[in-house]
């Protein structure tokens, strides 16, 4: 496995010259990131997950109801590598009804429920095989939210897009309209999540046409939100982490406002995950920044 | 809370219901010693933090009261009294001795009889009218679904919930009002009409006699499954009804309660003019046609799956032997005898046939001649089948550990010992074999024989694994289908089948199928484990499914095989054999061959 690292990094023949580099490290310097990224191959065998976020109040709102959490955890030696992350956007429904409490406690409720679930498997070195599925732990990290959101500020509602990563598995948990995305660095960007809006239903039912989506009236409204109605039913699946590419995760103060071109754009001539974020952010503001915006971004290299 | 006392009047009996915001209580009113008043108290916890949330909570809890307390109709509880006590406030009504028709549907087997659904329709059209009716302005109920509906002792129909959630808030994100699945179009965008609560009595129809939650589906989808496709008892009129109920735009609804009502009225005339007259259920493509190109009669039974190699089908029968048969005639080639039953699939590696058997050995013959080129011995019956890969044959057998045996030397390379007797057949990917056992135990052994991970079920694991790049698939006798991650075994999800299983899943698209001792074969959603289609057999379904072109062929211990349309879980045709079928069909070049216990082997049209 350590040869194959190195073979990757310098080439079969080359040796190791520079004697920094020939440390194991994680996380990785700049350098070798760089070196494995450009080297993309699938069945590397350290595989390293990176994250970094970004979120503004945007231009015209005074105050701030996304709400977001970014988690990026590496263990990583000699039996065995295991990315974890979760990433979380939840935009609260606005102007009434307390959308900030709503999903600031979603985000909270559900990475709370989470990591109390992985924690004996991640920290604690237990063997046993879990008895509960990731799909299962995330509907039941929902289902929690949904209580105490309606405990804690009932009549409000927030959107929830959760990503668990674990390993080179992607488990989504999604209701309402923010919404992840799969970005490949050949240019293509492709939804990953299904808006629970008004409009896409419309659209899907060929009643509106894609164009008279964009200028719909009733853009945001949404059949299903967190802490709304009694028996909430989020869209839950797990897939492939796309590699090479990106996942993405972000409010519609960034996808209602950037073209989907200039969102890939963004994401792949960027220098850094950190500078992609911030390139996001302030393009959905120089567009008017008309809403809260928010973005995670998250690369699996190896 | 029961024996509590509420404002030294409501002594609490016990919890009838538990909401978002707080439960629902019978309590007997003491204002009546003499009698015995039961009331319903509604109690709402306002635990809301922030003092503005509070407020509002309390601003619609009186709504509620205010409203309920300026009507008088049969379908209409009574409200006898409110008050707040601290952070709860309390609604008290009259009693309703009966059961909601959300529970009634889920605990009612089968379908509701049109009659009893059509009854409630018409008396909620009636209170729905009243409401609509009201002056100075008409009350919109906006909350009409199946839950909210009581059936009394009498059988007759009463509102409940008249929820604080009734008004319209107009918000920049999001105005968000009644129940998804029940509510039209219109009232997403903030309408509140008549005809809203015509779509809402629609969609609760429909659930009453479908047993579809529509909060399940995705909204305004009720055209996608049509009542008379769900439910083939109910009558062309009220589907019609319905339908019209259901209208896309509010239009063209019926333009009233009242009118929806007589529309009913019609549909109850009609159909209970000549009485209980109901459509028989559809008679699908019988398969009574169909004819086996050619059949094969083995002396004892035949449980495995076959193979197919350049025209020649191999299987094994539990008359010992295996078979060579002619693919295009079911022509005898030759017959190779082993010492025990032969379940195990045969595999076709470089001109040689491996197969188990129940003789302890894993055997290897010629498949041209059927001449035995060698044997291996494990130490107990062999039910599992060799899976070749990397010059090994790997199989399980009943002396509990999985076996590397060198296809050169016929040697063993390696065991790995399981806790128990391995039936299931290795999967191999990504340089890992696959492997479960009797105890439930799953590992995933390296090609040195070492154990990279394991997972354990809560019964036996009989099926074998099928994977994809992601994912691995099997199912247990603990009664589920198991989702796990190739690299670790992380459970990725689970489907609960009705029964335990020991049918290997087949996958295509993005479809799992899996059949069950519950004598269901079921489709499931790869990525989100949802079930998209079950299709009943008469007995255990034991083998595994297989997919050709756009059917799905999978035969039952009731005797059949049977051909289904993949995406649809529709039956396309069934050939029913003497005895059990427990293997799995083959299907190759138009095709199906399938073993029975009635000793033959059958070749049909695909």
């Amino acid at each position: 496995m350590l040869k194959n690292f190195f073979d990757g990094l310098f080439g079969k023949k080359t040796p190791p010259e520079k004697t920094q580099d020939v440390t194991q490290t994680a996380p990785l310097t700049e350098e070798q990131i760089q070196t494995i990224v450009n080297n993309q191959n699938p069945h590397f065998d350290l595989q390293q997950l990176l994250a970094s976020c970004g979120q503004s109040v945007g231009k015209q709102r005074e105050l701030n109801e996304d709400s977001l959490l970014a988690l990026t955890a590496t263990m990583a030696g000699n039996s065995g590598n295991l990315p974890f992350g979760l990433y979380i956007v939840a935009d609260g429904m606005g102007g009434h009804q307390f959308g900030e409490v709503a999903s600031n406690a979603a985000i909270r409720a559900v990475a709370g429920h989470i990591l109390k679930k992985f924690h004996p498997y991640l920290f604690q070195v237990k063997t046993d095989t879990m008895d509960e599925s990731f799909q299962e732990i995330m509907l039941e990290a929902v289902r929690d939210a949904q209580r105490i959101i309606q405990r804690e500020a009932p009549g409000s509602g927030t959107t929830l897009t959760a990503a668990l990563v674990i390993g080179q598995q992607v488990t989504v948990a999604h209701v309402g309209d923010s919404r992840a995305y799969f970005v490949f660095p050949d240019g293509r960007i492709e939804p990953i999540t299904r808006d629970h809006s008004l409009v896409k239903r419309l659209e899907e039912l060929g009643h509106i046409t894609p164009e008279e989506a964009v200028n719909y009236p009733h853009r945001n409204v949404l059949y299903r939100a967190l802490g709304q109605g009694e028996l909430l039913d989020p869209d839950i699946f797990t897939i492939a982490f796309p590699q090479p590419g990106y996942l993405m995760i972000c409010s519609d103060g960034l996808w209602g406002v950037v073209a989907e071109q200039d969102i890939v754009r963004s994401v792949v001539e960027a220098p850094s995950l950190q500078r992609a974020c911030q390139n996001l952010v302030s393009a959905a503001n120089a567009a008017g920044g008309p809403d809260n915006i928010s973005v995670v971004l998250a690369q699996l290299i190896g | 809370m029961a024996g509590v006392t509420l404002a030294s009047r409501y002594s609490i009996q016990e919890v009838i219901g538990v909401g978002g915001m707080g439960s629902v209580y019978r309590a007997r009113d003491m204002h009546f010693p003499n009698v015995t008043k039961l009331v319903a108290v509604k109690e709402m916890i306002n635990s809301a933090p922030d003092p503005l949330v509070r407020q509002t909570i309390v601003q619609n809890f009186e709504r509620e009261a205010n409203l309920l307390a300026t009507l008088n109709h049969a379908s209409i509880p009574r409200i006898n009294d409110y008050f707040s006590l601290d952070s709860r406030s309390y609604l008290v009504l009259d009693f309703i001795k009966g059961k909601d028709m959300e529970a009634i549907i889920s605990d009612t087997n089968g379908f509701l009889p049109e009659e009893q659904v059509l009854g409630w329709a018409v008396e909620l059209c009636d209170v729905l009218e009243y409401l609509h009716r009201h002056k100075p302005d008409p009350i919109i109920f906006r909350d009409m679904k199946p839950s909210n509906v009581m059936i009394n002792s009498n059988g007759d129909v009463v509102l409940v919930d008249f929820g604080i959630a009734k008004t319209f808030q107009t918000g920049i994100k999001g105005t968000m009002i009644g129940t998804e699945g029940y509510s039209p179009p219109e009232q997403y965008r903030g309408e509140a009409t008549p005809s809203a609560d015509i779509y809402a009595l629609g969609a609760t129809i429909h659930h009453a006699l479908t047993r579809r939650d529509p909060r399940l589906e995705p909204p305004f989808s009720f055209a996608e499954r049509p009542l008379r496709r769900i439910n083939t008892s109910v009558s062309s009129e009220l589907e019609t009804v319905v339908n019209r109920a259901l209208e896309y735009n509010p239009e063209s609804r019926f333009s009233s309660a009242a009118d929806m009502k007589q529309a009913l009225l019609g549909v109850a005339k009609k159909t209970g003019a000549l009485g209980r007259l109901k459509t028989q259920t559809t008679p699908i493509a019988q398969a009574g046609g169909i004819k086996p190109l050619w059949a094969f009669k083995c002396e004892d039974e035949v449980r495995g799956t076959p193979t197919i190699h350049q025209g020649v089908l191999y299987i094994g029968s539990y008359d010992n032997n295996l078979y060579a048969l002619n693919a295009a005639d079911g022509k005898f080639q030759w017959k190779y005898p082993a010492d025990g039953g032969i379940v195990s699939r045969p595999a076709l590696y470089d001109g040689n046939i491996y197969f188990g058997s129940e003789d302890k050995r894993l055997h290897v013959v010629s498949a041209r001649s059927g001449k035995v080129v060698w044997t291996y011995y494990t130490e107990g019956p062999i039910r599992s089948s060799p899976r070749i890969a990397e010059g090994h044959a790997f199989i399980g057998s009943d002396d509990g550990y999985l076996h590397a045996v060198n296809l050169n030397s016929g040697r063993v390379s390696w065991r790995f010992e399981a806790a128990d007797a391995v039936r299931s057949t290795p999967f191999v990917m990504n340089d890992l074999v696959y492997i479960g056992c009797e105890t439930g135990d799953y590992y995933a052994v390296d090609y040195r024989g070492e154990l990279k991970w394991r997972f354990h079920a809560k019964r036996a694991i009989t099926s074998s694994t099928v994977g994809s790049a992601s994912t691995l698939y099997f199912t247990s006798v603990d009664g589920t289908l198991y989702a796990l991650d190739p690299k670790n075994g992380w459970p990725l999800w689970r489907f609960r089948l009705g029964k335990a299983s020991i049918s290997t899943p087949c996958i295509i698209d993005d479809l799992v199928f899996v059949g069950a001792a519950d004598g269901f074969i079921y489709a499931v959603d790869t990525r989100n484990s949802k079930e998209v289609w079950r299709y009943r057999t008469e007995h255990q379904v034991n083998g595994s499914p297989v997919i050709y072109k756009d059917s799905l062929y999978c035969g039952s211990v009731d005797g059949n095989l049977y051909c289904l349309e993949y995406r649809t879980g529709r039956l396309r045709w069934k050939f029913g054999t003497q005895g059990a079928i427990t293997g799995s069909p083959l299907v190759y070049d138009d095709i199906v061959y399938v073993g029975s216990t009635d000793h033959q082997v059958y070749a049909l049209l695909a």
